[in-house]
């Protein structure tokens, strides 16, 4: 590999700037003692953690918010797993209709997604509760859950198999110790995906939370709208801080390359 | 994320001997698909259904079935004012993250073993931090007592704050920021496709290094960077948390109409009808967009 030139590097640092300046102003912002949005000049407090004892909402969205995430991805692998090992080994007339169907979420705006679920759940008399909330967040993940298995369940060698049944393994014997094992990377990167994409999510949730399912997204922009002051920094701040440790967790465990651009070649 | 979906459409399995009709591979996808079709097309179509619905102050939501709200939204200039306006940001935001983005990813490309994953975990990383968190830092930095403004009045530069805040300027910057890591992703994955060879080949036939992108990097690349910017534009246009926070209440788009007519004015018909049109035109530019790139870089995709 060659070296960038001084120009390169220096639109490299530019680059770098924009894009973790607004992710480092929050949690700066954070550790002010004033009451209002400044910069700590006149050195850290923590005032504004303890204000969100203060606010037990935030937490109990918090804890809306991690359920959410880890019902919603537990059924999306769920789901998942049997239907990519179906398409990712099987030829079968509708496997590509099936495949584009299972992706399509991706092509929706997640705005549309809350509109038409919002509609569908109030018109089907099941009303809005913690379940709609998991059953809407389940489409959205559902994609990245299936992509992720999918790229193991291809690559997996039909002979071993074969040879577990041919010692004598029952059908559920070869999926639990042949089958499940070789594809645990992508259930588990699957499933952690899911899980960010879950915790992330705002723009659907808004239409269908209630006031004691509000997920911790949906609680800050509703806050927001309202009012920015150094209690959405510090809550956001914990939540950016929490999401680089898994960040940086992830990296070393699947690298991030692999999880989000797909399997490369480096 | 829908970037990375395209790169791994997976082929159909050429080892599988054709057999007689097995019905494991249905059975198999059945709870995917009764799960997500149901809770997928069926309220996709109901909102397409109330879309066609009418709205009276006094009467609610009416069963008749018209085109009324789509004619309303053709005929009103409000409504134009704000499709205009989703696709002018949805169109700034895209060209700038291809300026800013594509370069990027070419840099990353060429550095060296630790700084690349470093850089590359800084660029993508974003994408899993909560776009409310991320909004919340431009509408920090952007306010116009915010750290951009303060700094430079503080230096003397400006005599007064610029208004960033309930600006499109403000949105395009936070959304280009938000969507930035995808096309990254789209150029990224361009470029683990290009053969070094070639670029050494220029080299070495005397070409400057400026020659050398320009002819060489790329039109190899401007599949990724077309495609990057497909996915950058529909996700702006539908974009939802940005815009809302960063244009407020005045500054309306597309995204944020839909959602104060249906949790404001309760006009759920038009609110429908203004999704249905965000979801057509999302797919018209997806699809249409995707085969036109396909079809003008056939050679590089095969």
């Amino acid at each position: 590999m060659n070296r960038n030139g001084p120009l390169a590097l220096a639109f490299h640092a530019l680059v770098v700037l924009f894009v973790t300046a607004p992710i480092l102003v929050v949690c700066v912002v954070a550790f002010t003692s004033r009451g209002y949005l400044s910069l700590p000049t006149d050195g850290l407090s923590l005032r504004w953690f303890y204000a969100i004892g203060d606010r037990p909402e935030f937490l109990a969205s918090f804890r809306t918010s991690l359920w959410l995430a880890a019902l919603s991805s537990t059924i999306a692998v769920v789901l998942a797993v049997p239907a990519a090992l179906a398409i990712g080994r099987l030829k079968f007339a509708g496997r590509g209709l099936l495949l584009s169907l299972f992706q399509s979420p991706l092509m929706i705006p997640h705005l549309v997604l809350g509109i038409a679920l919002l509609r569908f759940f109030t018109e089907a008399g099941l009303g809005i509760s913690g379940w709609t909330l998991v059953a809407g967040h389940l489409v959205v993940v559902f994609p990245f859950a299936l992509r992720l298995i999918l790229t193991t369940s291809v690559g997996l060698d039909q002979q071993i198999e074969n040879a577990a049944v041919s010692l004598g393994a029952s059908r559920w014997t070869k999926f639990r110790r042949i089958t499940l094992p070789l594809i645990l990377p992508g259930v588990v990167s699957g499933w952690i995906l899911s899980f960010i994409q879950s915790f992330d999510e705002v723009t659907m949730s808004v239409f269908i939370s209630t006031p004691h399912t509000t997920t911790l997204p949906v609680r800050l922009f509703l806050y927001i709208q309202d009012n920015i002051d150094p209690l959405v920094a510090s809550v956001s701040a914990i939540l950016i801080v929490l999401t680089v440790i898994v960040m940086v967790v992830l990296d070393r465990l699947f690298g991030m390359e692999r999880l989000l651009v797909g399997p490369g070649r480096s | 994320m829908s970037a990375a979906t395209t790169d791994t459409a997976i082929a159909a399995p050429k080892s599988a001997p054709r057999e007689r009709f097995s019905a494991t591979p249905y059975l198999l996808n059945l709870p995917a698909l009764l799960v997500i079709g149901t809770l997928l097309l069926v309220p996709l179509i109901m909102t397409l259904i109330l879309s066609l619905h009418s709205f009276g102050m006094y009467t609610g939501v009416t069963d008749d079935i018209s085109f009324k709200n789509y004619a309303e939204i053709i005929q009103d200039s409000y409504f134009h004012e704000i499709f205009l306006r989703t696709f002018r940001i949805s169109l700034l935001t895209t060209l700038l993250c291809a300026l800013i983005g594509a370069p990027e990813a070419y840099i990353l490309h060429r550095m060296r073993a630790p700084w690349r994953s470093i850089f590359l975990l800084v660029m993508l990383g974003p994408l899993l931090i909560s776009v409310v968190a991320r909004t919340l830092g431009w509408a920090m930095l952007l306010g116009s007592t915010g750290v951009i403004n303060q700094t430079l009045t503080g230096l003397g530069i400006l005599s007064a704050p610029v208004q960033f805040m309930y600006t499109e300027t403000g949105v395009i910057i936070a959304l280009a920021h938000v969507l930035m890591p995808f096309m990254v992703i789209s150029v990224w994955a361009a470029l683990q496709r290009l053969d070094p060879q070639v670029e050494n080949a220029a080299i070495s036939l005397g070409a400057s290094p400026f020659t050398v992108v320009r002819r060489v990097i790329l039109p190899q690349i401007m599949p990724g960077i077309l495609s990057g910017s497909i996915i950058v534009f529909a996700l702006a246009a539908s974009a939802f948390a940005t815009p809302a926070i960063i244009g407020g209440r005045r500054l309306k788009v597309a995204a944020t109409l839909a959602y104060d007519e249906f949790l404001s004015t309760l006009n759920w018909p038009l609110g429908a009808a203004i999704a249905v049109l965000l979801l057509v035109g999302n797919i018209i530019i997806i699809v249409g967009c995707n085969r036109l790139v396909e079809r003008r870089y056939a050679q590089v995709f095969q």
